[in-house]
C-alpha cells in the first residue's frame, strides 16, 4: 500500500465516521450504536498503541477504562462538576494509577506482564464491586447523567440530543487518534517499533527499554481512560463490568480481529465486535459464542486481521 | 590513552569458568581480533565488555573510566556499539527505517515527538550515507527481514556504525556467509578501520579475514589467553599451532 492509497483509506475512514449517525438507521442501527463503535474503537486503538506498536500485551486495560468511567461518574454525581472537568478527573486518576502500576510491572515480559496486568486490573474491579457506599457496588453508579456543555456562545446539549453527543465523542476521538498518529510517526514512536521488533537490538542502540515501555503503557492507558470517560457519559451509568478483565480481553479481541499491525485495524475490529454484539444479543443471550467463532475463524485464516485481508488483496 | 582496558576479568557460571583471568587492551584506531576454538569464552568475554553480565572478578575500563556499574544502554551511549553472532535487526521494518532509528537515537532524538525540517534532512542524509556505505541503497525500502543473510549482517553493522561508536565490537560478522559476502564485509571493516580510524574488536572464525585485517590477535582457549601478538607472531607461535590450529586441522 503506497502513500496515496493510505491517504485515500484515511479519508474514507473519516468520511464514514463523520456521516455515521445518518446512515446507521438505514442499515438497522441507531445513533447510540454509532457512538459505542467510536468509544470502543478509541479503547481498542489505545490498547493497540501498546500491543501493536510496542509489542507488549496487556490484559488489564479495562482497569484504566473503568477508572476513567468511575472518575467521571463520581465527579458528576458527588462533586456536581461539568462534563469536561469530570472527564479530566477520570483521565487524571486513571493515568496516575497507570503510571504507578506501570512502574511496578515494566520489567516483566510476555505472559508474565499480561498476568500482572490482569491481577492489578481485578484489584480495581473488586474495589468497585465491594465498596457499595461509594461505587454503588454490583448495581453500578446511577443517579447522574451527562451535563450539557456550555461553550460560551451556545449550549451543546449532549444530554438531550443523541447526535450532538455522537459528534462530541467523535471530536474527542479525533484528538486522541491524531496525537497517537503523531507520536507513532516521531522518533519516539519509532523507538517503540524498535522495541517491538527486537528488544536486544533496541537496547544495544542505547534505548532505555523499560523507560520507553513504561511511557508507552502510560500513554496507552491515558487514551483508554478517555474512552472510559466517554463510555460512562454514553450510558449515564457505570458498573464494575467496565473494570473487569473480560472487557480487557474484548479490547484485545477487537485489536487482533481488525489487524493489530494497522493503525485503523482496532477501529474496524471494534465496529465488527460492537455491531455483531448488538445484532446477535437481540436474538440470543449467547452472543459471545458467535463473536468467538468469528474471532477464531479470522485468527486461523487471516492472522493479520480483517485489514490484513484487504491490504493483502490490494498489494497483489 | 588506551580506549579499552580489561584487567584480569573472570566470569564463572556455577562451577564452569567461562572466562578465566583475561586481560586485554585496545588502543584507539586498533583492530584487535579474538580467535579461539568453540567454547573458548569469546562471546562471554564480549558480553562482559558490553554489560550483559558483570565479571565475577576483574575490572573493565573504557577511556580510563571504570564502566563495571553501567548498564548495557549506558555503555552504548559512551560509545560502544556491537553486533551479535545471530543477527539482531528489526525484521519487519524497512532497511532505511532500521538505520533511521539508529541514526535518530545516536543524534539524541529518542524522546522527540516532532522533528523540524533541518534535523529531518540531516537524518535523511545520514541514512543515505550509511546505505551507500553498505551497498544497500537500492534495497532501502525492502523489509530488512527479506534481505539475504549477507545483507542482513551488513545492515546490522551499519546500525552499529550509525551510532558513531568509538569502539565497534563485531561477533563473527562473516558467520554463515559465502566467499563473496565474506569479502564484501571484510572490505567494509577494513575501510572503516583504515579510513575512519575506527577501533574494532572482532571475534572471527574465518582465518583469512583475521590475518588480513587484524593489527593484533588474541587467542583464547578454555577461557584463558593462550597467546597475543601480531598476525605474524601468532602464525608462527607453536603454542597456538599445537592447541588451536593443530586441533582444527585434526
Amino acid at each position: 500500500m503506497n502513500k496515496a492509497q493510505r491517504r485515500a483509506f484515511d479519508i474514507a475512514v473519516w468520511a464514514l465516521l463523520l456521516t455515521m449517525p445518518y446512515w446507521m438507521g438505514a442499515i438497522g442501527g441507531y445513533t447510540e450504536l454509532a457512538t459505542r463503535i467510536v468509544v470502543m474503537g478509541l479503547a481498542a486503538m489505545s490498547l493497540n498503541f501498546l500491543l501493536g506498536f510496542t509489542g507488549v500485551l496487556s490484559f488489564g486495560h479495562a482497569a484504566y477504562f473503568g477508572l476513567g468511567a468511575y472518575g467521571t461518574a463520581m465527579a458528576i454525581k458527588y462533586l456536581a462538576q461539568g462534563t469536561l472537568l469530570s472527564m479530566a478527573a477520570g483521565i487524571v486518576i486513571a493515568t496516575i494509577a497507570a503510571a504507578i502500576i506501570g512502574a511496578l510491572i515494566v520489567r516483566r515480559r510476555g505472559v508474565y506482564f499480561a498476568m500482572v496486568t490482569i491481577a492489578f486490573g481485578q484489584v480495581f474491579y473488586f474495589i468497585a464491586f465491594r465498596w457499595n457506599v461509594v461505587t454503588g457496588g454490583d448495581d453500578g453508579l446511577t443517579g447522574w447523567h451527562r451535563m450539557p456543555i456550555d461553550l460560551g456562545l451556545a449550549n451543546l446539549d449532549i444530554f438531550g440530543n443523541d447526535k450532538a453527543f455522537y459528534y462530541f465523542a467523535l471530536v474527542i476521538f479525533a484528538i486522541c487518534v491524531a496525537i497517537m498518529a503523531m507520536l507513532l510517526n516521531s522518533p519516539f514512536g519509532r523507538t517503540l517499533l524498535a522495541i517491538r521488533e527486537n528488544e536486544r537490538r533496541a537496547r544495544f542502540l542505547g534505548i532505555p527499554i523499560e523507560r520507553h515501555i513504561w511511557l508507552s503503557f502510560v500513554i496507552s492507558c491515558l487514551f483508554v481512560s478517555v474512552a472510559g470517560t466517554l463510555y460512562a457519559l454514553l450510558n449515564n451509568f457505570t458498573d464494575p463490568r467496565a473494570l473487569r478483565f473480560d472487557l480487557s480481553g474484548n479490547f484485545v479481541i477487537m485489536a487482533v480481529l481488525g489487524g493489530m499491525r494497522f493503525f485503523w485495524g482496532p477501529l474496524i475490529g471494534a465496529a465488527i465486535f460492537v455491531a455483531l454484539q448488538d445484532y446477535i444479543s437481540s436474538h440470543t443471550e449467547n452472543w459471545m459464542s458467535a463473536i468467538g467463532l468469528v474471532f477464531v475463524l479470522v485468527v486461523l485464516f487471516f492472522p493479520r486481521g480483517v485489514l490484513g485481508i484487504l491490504r493483502g488483496r490490494s498489494a497483489e | 590513552m588506551t580506549l579499552l582496558q580489561v584487567r584480569n576479568a573472570s566470569r564463572h557460571f556455577g562451577s564452569l569458568i567461562a572466562v578465566d583471568d583475561v586481560s586485554l587492551t585496545v588502543e584507539p584506531g586498533e583492530l584487535r581480533a579474538i580467535i579461539g576454538p568453540n567454547g573458548a569464552g569469546k562471546t562471554t568475554f564480549f558480553n562482559l565488555i558490553s554489560g550483559f553480565f558483570k565479571p565475577t572478578s576483574g575490572a573493565i575500563l573504557f577511556d580510563g573510566e571504570d564502566i563495571g556499574a553501567l548498564t548495557c544502554e549506558q555503555r552504548v551511549q559512551r560509545g560502544m556499539a556491537r553486533t551479535f553472532q545471530v543477527t539482531e535487526i528489526f525484521p519487519e521494518l524497512s532497511v532505511a527505517d532500521n538505520l533511521r532509528i539508529a541514526a535518530e537515537v545516536a543524534a539524541g532524538l529518542r524522546m522527540k515527538i516532532w522533528l523540524g525540517g533541518a534535523i529531518r534532512r540531516e537524518i535523511d542524509a545520514r541514512v543515505d550515507e550509511l546505505l551507500s556505505m553498505g551497498n544497500l541503497t537500492d534495497k532501502k525500502d525492502k523489509l530488512v527481514g527479506a534481505l539475504s543473510h549477507g545483507d542482513q549482517r551488513a545492515a546490522e553493522i551499519l546500525m552499529a556504525l550509525a551510532l558513531r561508536p568509538r569502539l565497534l565490537m563485531l561477533d563473527e560478522p562473516t558467520a554463515g556467509m559465502g566467499d563473496q559476502e565474506t569479502y564484501d564485509i571484510a572490505r567494509l571493516i577494513r575501510r572503516l578501520h583504515k579510513q575512519e580510524r575506527l577501533s574494532v574488536l572482532l571475534i572471527e572464525h574465518d582465518m583469512r579475514v583475521v590475518f588480513n585485517l587484524a593489527d593484533r590477535i588474541t587467542v583464547l582457549a578454555q577461557g584463558r589467553v593462550l597467546a597475543e601478538g601480531t598476525p605474524d607472531e601468532i602464525a608462527r607461535s607453536e603454542t597456538v599451532q599445537a592447541a588451536y590450529l593443530g586441533k582444527a586441522a585434526a
